[in-house]
């Protein structure tokens, strides 16, 4: 079993294999389709992103509303595959790593590869329980979306399964 | 006669929306423990037992078992002398509202499929059917789209053999692959028109989840396992926890089957009034 920690450090990223476990603490950003969307239009103006995206991890997820008390509602991962016609892009700007549920587009893999990322699974399903590895959310961009919007989280001891690692080696085949 | 007013179906709609997000249906939970009991690949085995957890959080902590509270599906059974004071329609679409607005889920709706727009809460699709009697039965099912995204519709020669009717049903799971939060829960509508084939699909999956001794579901399930997706993907023999199947007459020159995946959080409630 492995731990990674935010900031990313390039060892950490390259030395992941695909079907280990790992866990990670820190800082991601949480955004699935519209974002994507938003975010792809906005590199393709030329346009800065709203946040640095170089070194960074997404998390596919739309959480439900915080109830009161509480850090984040459920908040588990969403299928990876639709941010797929976006992600090449958000790769080449500087995204690292990938959180989600399910396969790739072969263009996503030979982005990956290339970019030396890795792709990491989250226990589908299970958006309760992954609430407990989350410390802090915080409002990022994008706040008219509702569960769209890009949040930052912090988290601590998330398990994670490498689908895809930076070698392009996937879980699935 | 019964008469029930409009506001009392509110209520109840409201009820069944949080207990059906926050509390996995014991049916479910059942199937998902047989599958951590017997399972062998240690992945697939924490996974199940990843599950498990989630669903005790869940109804611990009045959370949602899945962030995708998804598009609310009503099935309403209202017999022939029951009376509703008020408006029926509006009645269940305000319940949603407020049972969402209450378990502090999801905004997931949009109201055009097209335009978007903001996303709320006030929306479901909801089938009526008039039966004999004078009682008012509801069924939530909170449908994720993880899953929702992945169901098949294929209209069949009427000489179609069953082979190869098993033969797609096998396929549309495999080619949901691990998208949709395997092990799954498969339903199956065969007969009717194209559009009510679907509707039996996913009416089938308000069912209990039992094992029938029908050749055609025992087939299915094996076939379905034999696939090595397994929980999350990740290998292993529970792809799928129960096929159930629902079928109706149909014409003499068609037979349309229709599938409509679950994930494993399979969600509903029902009331009866």
């Amino acid at each position: 079993m492995k731990t990674i920690k935010t900031p990313l450090n390039e060892k950490d990223i390259l030395n992941l294999k695909m079907g280990e476990v790992v866990i990670l603490s820190g800082e991601i950003y949480i955004a699935r389709d519209q974002a994507h969307k938003r975010m792809f239009e906005v590199i393709k103006k030329g346009k800065k992103l709203p946040f640095d995206i170089r070194n960074q991890i997404i998390y596919y997820c739309g959480p439900t509303k915080t109830p009161k008390g509480k850090i984040i509602g459920s908040c588990g991962p969403t299928t990876s595959l639709r941010m797929d016609e976006f992600t090449p892009a958000l790769l080449k700007k500087g995204l690292r790593l990938m959180i989600g549920k399910g396969d790739r587009s072969k263009e996503v893999k030979k982005a990956i590869r290339k970019f030396r990322a890795a792709y990491l699974l989250a226990p589908a399903g299970c958006g309760a329980l992954i609430s407990k590895y989350v410390r802090k959310a915080k409002p990022v961009a994008y706040s008219d979306l509702g569960p769209e919007q890009i949040l930052k989280l912090e988290v601590k001891d998330f398990p994670l399964i490498v689908g895809i690692d930076s070698k392009g080696r996937n879980i699935y085949g | 006669m019964k008469v029930i007013k409009a506001e009392k179906i509110t209520k109840v709609v409201s009820d069944l929306c949080v207990k059906a997000n926050c509390v996995l249906r014991k049916d479910v939970l059942r199937k998902i423990r047989a599958a951590y009991l017997s399972e062998k690949n240690k992945k697939a085995k924490a996974a199940l037992l990843a599950i498990i957890n989630n669903a005790q959080i869940a109804q611990k902590e009045k959370l949602a078992i899945c962030q995708d509270t998804g598009l609310p599906f009503v099935f309403i059974e209202m017999g022939q002398g029951v009376k509703i004071i008020g408006n029926l329609k509006q009645a269940v679409i305000r319940g949603i509202a407020q049972g969402y607005k209450k378990g502090n889920f999801r905004e997931s709706i949009v109201s055009h499929p097209l335009k978007r727009g903001k996303s709320h809460y006030s929306g479901a699709v909801i089938n009526t059917d008039i039966v004999t009697g004078n009682s008012l039965k509801i069924t939530v099912l909170p449908k994720g789209f993880g899953c929702e995204n992945k169901s098949q519709i294929k209209m069949f020669n009427p000489t179609a053999s069953s082979g190869e009717i098993k033969k797609f049903i096998i396929e549309v799971v495999k080619s949901a692959g691990a998208d949709a939060c395997p092990p799954y829960v498969v339903g199956v509508g065969i007969g009717g028109t194209a559009d009510y084939a679907s509707l039996l699909a996913k009416k089938a999956l308000i069912n209990k989840l039992t094992t029938y001794n029908l050749r055609l579901t025992t087939d299915l399930l094996k076939g379905i396992n034999n696939l090595n997706i397994g929980p999350m993907g990740l290998g292993g023999k529970a792809t799928c926890l129960a096929v159930n199947i629902e079928h109706y007459p149909t014409h003499i020159a068609g037979l349309p089957v229709a599938v409509n995946i679950s994930c494993h959080a399979l969600r509903s409630a029902s009331a009866k009034l």
